[in-house]
């Protein structure tokens, strides 16, 4: 290769400082290895580097080994990690073995064998040089004047237009990926006289079944046939939280909302939509793991700390006329997180 | 001739013959690259995705995509009888009845890890270095761009089981989509298929993970890598080394062998964790129900700054004329992290509006010599763990008995103030360093020898350094403040435009302060001793 040459060059250096900078010395001198002039450390190196492979072709043999020789349901206890199923951990540790040394052997090779001596080359300026930059332009052009772009602006028109509407297509074709939002976001399975029933077991509760400062976590009741799906679950689970009457402080127009000191909010939180799954006794605070927003049961789920900008929804309760906890009416605004579209 | 020399030979001779490869080969395979540990850092990126790549064709082949509803079945009795999707199901069965399933997960969920990780330091690197200087700007940007792509891959493959804590990022991401305005709702209805969850994501979110972002993934890294070929890798200053050339070792043999040998390393240390280091184990979390949440939710660590930004946000939304805008979601989940990667991509054209500088650099600068750069780069990273912090608040409360509240306020005031402070202080360490560097070539390098002279005064003896540590220590520019012209060409006085004013007054920060490199000059008075 013409341009390389090895060892030592110096060159010139400039700076913008006036006053002179300490010359280059150029490489400094090369430090031989022992294997570089002792055979008999080469031949160690050499073995060294074979023992390594052969040691990794080994830990092969170890895999195989416990692929087919340990039971796949087969755990060991190990100290500090536990219970753990032994064919993975086997399988792991025999394979990471193999590739590692094969690993470790080619880079001890490389550094106690293969040749260290530095080698330079010259960089060369990416730039073109002017000629060809003149000689690219010159292509274009005459390309251009050749295919008579500039003369028949009525090709180029209708090719431009043509060009921009087909790429309109992607947009459309894309348009049915979902159904429009519609109400969706606004509307859940709570109506007037719905039960509130127990999640996952779906019974029906009596203020009697909460004691106060108990909480429970809520479904509606759904007609025979019909189920909740996951979609559902988005919107409609709440959380039950039973206080003494006089510990709260709500407004006068949710006043009646409340059951003999029940309480009922939507557990979706109103910052990103996670279960608000966490109530603090002492403090009778809702707490949403995600982002800690806390809401205040007291005073109806007002944010008293954290990235919600909203009170949790209010789910009005009262009894039937057998004394099952019903809702008094559906939410009074959408559960979950904020969207353009909603109003309040 | 041995057979095997004359079938190689026939061989190579029928594709040169077709490709002319021979050319291209023998100009590149004794190219030069320099050395250093921290080239390795992108190699470990690249050889993780290659890691990611192998892996994760293996799960493709037991993973099934579909949220349909099932009962499980299987062999892993806590979840019996429970209803799940499929894709959870599929999960939990290639992890306890695939023999190496579950290796085979943990090796993809810790290379995703180290893959994050790698590009992240990587790039520190060649940031604090200046490796990004001209010619090498459009490299910055495509790793800029292969970050961001990596951290969407990552959050959509652990999407993918569809347990309860993926499902719980899946709905905070769709809570960010619904809070754009004006087009949000619509956005997420088309994603998800109607509304949250629906049934459709995970097969989508599969063929975006599986195909889509690692093909441009992969088209991005080879483009990276070419630049790097062609352009020719930085080095690190030192005797003998120059802008005009390139000093290291060849690509044949010593580059291969290593290179190929650090990445059985790589592949090797990966299945070391996966094999004793429990990753995401989604049976523990149960499958995603969403009236249902786990304390201590926490993304991956890469995805764990953006939820410390969303945790730390004050409570603004703003309703009017039958609208909501959630500026609570809005500035953490998108603005903040906009401007942090824009800005992170801008970068190399900005410094060099600012410094002026327009020409070709090769040889990398040590941190200290570019203290304003490299006190930026504190300054962003000291922001990044800020909010990387209060991204597992909760879990910081719990493990040291802190109150969660005082940690939030903590970051919320700490995001602002401990930047500048690192800003500050990072400098001032540079110039330190810059200080002691110039001592150094001075005066020799403390040899920690006490001797008593005469008069009973101790002296610390100090060795001299020989030229190439002098050299090394010197050979760095001290660029000048581009100050702001206020004559014309004529002498005639003309008022500087406020962009000119903008640019001498970031110069002026930039380069104001510097500690003087020792001259030749200063040399030659200290050999007279004159000091």
């Amino acid at each position: 290769m013409s341009d390389t040459h090895s060892g030592h060059e110096s060159s010139g250096h400039q700076s913008s400082s006036a006053l002179s900078p300490l010359a280059d010395p150029g490489l400094p001198p090369h430090i031989y290895r022992r294997a570089d002039t002792e055979p008999r450390a080469a031949k160690k190196a050499e073995r060294q580097v074979a023992i390594l492979f052969a040691l990794s072709a080994l830990s092969t043999v170890g895999f195989v080994a416990s692929f087919v020789g340990i039971k796949k349901d087969a755990f060991i206890f190990i100290p500090l990690f536990g219970s753990t199923q032994a064919q993975q951990l086997a399988l792991g540790m025999t394979l990471a073995l193999s590739l590692f040394l094969i690993g470790a052997g080619a880079v001890h090779w490389a550094k106690t064998l293969m040749p260290d001596h530095e080698v330079t080359q010259d960089r060369h300026e990416l730039r073109s040089s002017d000629e060809d930059r003149q000689g690219v332009i010159e292509v274009f052009r005459e390309g251009a004047e050749a295919a008579g772009l500039g003369r028949r602006s009525l090709i180029k028109r209708t090719l431009l237009g043509s060009v921009g509407l087909v790429t309109l297509t992607p947009v459309l074709l894309l348009r049915d990926l979902g159904p429009l939002p519609g109400k969706q976001l606004e509307t859940t399975n709570w109506k007037a006289g719905r039960r509130l029933v127990t999640d996952p077991d779906g019974k029906p509760l009596k203020a009697s079944d909460i004691q106060v400062g108990a909480v429970a976590h809520i479904l509606p009741e759904m007609p025979e046939g019909s189920e909740l799906t996951l979609n559902d679950m988005v919107k409609d689970p709440v959380i039950l939280v039973r206080l003494r009457p006089e510990d709260f402080n709500l407004p006068s127009d949710r006043k009646d909302w409340v059951h003999e000191g029940i309480i009922a909010f939507s557990k979706i939180c109103s910052h990103m939509g996670c279960a608000v799954g966490l109530y603090e006794q002492q403090t009778h605070h809702l707490l949403c793991p995600c982002h800690q927003s806390t809401f205040d049961v007291e005073t109806g789920a007002q944010v008293i700390f954290g990235p919600s900008a909203r009170a949790l929804p209010q789910l009005a309760i009262t009894i039937d006329s057998e004394g099952y906890l019903i809702a008094k009416q559906g939410f009074m605004e959408p559960v979950g997180p904020s969207f353009w579209e909603r109003s309040s | 001739m041995t057979t095997g020399q004359r079938i190689g030979g026939n061989l190579a001779n029928f594709v040169d013959e077709r490709t002319g490869a021979g050319r291209a080969l023998k100009k590149n395979l004794n190219k030069v690259f320099p050395d250093h540990w921290s080239f390795m850092l992108g190699e470990v990126a690249m050889y993780s995705f290659v890691i990611l790549l192998l892996s994760g064709t293996f799960l493709t082949f037991f993973f099934i995509p579909s949220q349909e509803e099932i009962i499980y079945q299987g062999n892993y009795a806590p979840l019996s009888g429970l209803s799940m999707s499929q894709a959870y199901a599929s999960t939990v069965d290639m992890s306890f009845d695939v023999r190496g399933g579950m290796l085979m997960r943990q090796v993809h969920h810790w290379s995703a890890l180290i893959f994050l990780a790698a590009m992240v330091v990587h790039m520190m690197r060649v940031f604090f270095t200046g490796a990004y200087r001209k010619p090498r700007e459009l490299n910055w940007v495509l790793g800029v761009g292969l970050l961001t792509l990596g951290i969407v891959e990552g959050f959509l493959g652990y999407s993918l089981p569809d347990d309860l804590l993926s499902g719980t990022g899946i709905r905070i991401a769709e809570a960010i989509i619904q809070a754009i305005p004006l087009v949000g709702t619509y956005v997420a209805f088309f994603l998800f298929g109607g509304g949250f969850p629906g049934t459709i994501f995970i097969s989508r979110i599969y063929t975006i993970h599986v195909l889509l972002v690692p093909g441009i993934i992969l088209a991005l890294i080879t483009a990276h890598v070419l630049l790097v070929w062609f352009q020719k890798h930085t080095q690190y200053p030192g005797p003998g080394r120059t802008e005009k050339n390139v000093v290291g070792f060849p690509l044949l043999p010593v580059y291969m062998a290593k290179a190929g040998g650090f990445f059985f390393i790589v592949f090797g240390i990966t299945t070391f964790l996966g094999a004793v280091a429990s990753i995401n184990p989604i049976w523990l979390y149960g499958p995603y129900n969403p009236s249902q949440i786990s304390a201590g939710s926490q993304p991956d660590w890469y995805m764990g700054w953006l939820d410390g930004l969303v945790r730390m946000a004050p409570n603004w939304e703003t309703h009017a004329f039958g609208h909501t805008v959630s500026w609570n979601i809005l500035i953490p989940g998108l603005i903040v992290p906009g401007i942090m990667f824009t800005g992170l991509a801008l970068w190399p054209f900005i410094e060099s509006w600012v410094t002026g500088d327009k020409r070709e650099h090769h040889l990398l600068e040590r941190p200290r010599n570019a203290p304003t750069r490299t006190a930026v780069g504190a300054m962003a990273l000291t922001f990044t763990m800020v909010t990387l912090i209060n991204g597992g608040n909760d879990l910081l409360a719990t493990h040291f008995g802190l109150s969660i509240n005082q940690i939030m306020w903590f970051s919320r005031i700490g995001v602002f103030v401990l930047p500048p402070i690192a800003y500050f202080v990072t400098k001032r360490i540079c110039l330190g360093l810059q200080h002691k560097d110039r001592d150094t070539v001075l005066h020799g390098r403390e040899s920690g020898r006490l001797v008593m002279l005469p008069s009973g005064e101790f002296i610390e003896v100090h060795e001299p350094i020989d030229q190439y540590a002098r050299y090394s220590l010197t050979n760095h520019e001290q660029p000048e403040v581009v100050e702001l012209q206020l004559e014309d060409a004529h002498g005639v006085a003309r008022p500087g435009s406020v962009k000119e004013k903008i640019r001498a007054r970031l110069s002026r920060g930039m380069y104001g302060e510097q500690v003087q490199k020792p001259t030749e000059k200063d040399l030659l008075e200290l050999e007279d001793g004159h000091h």
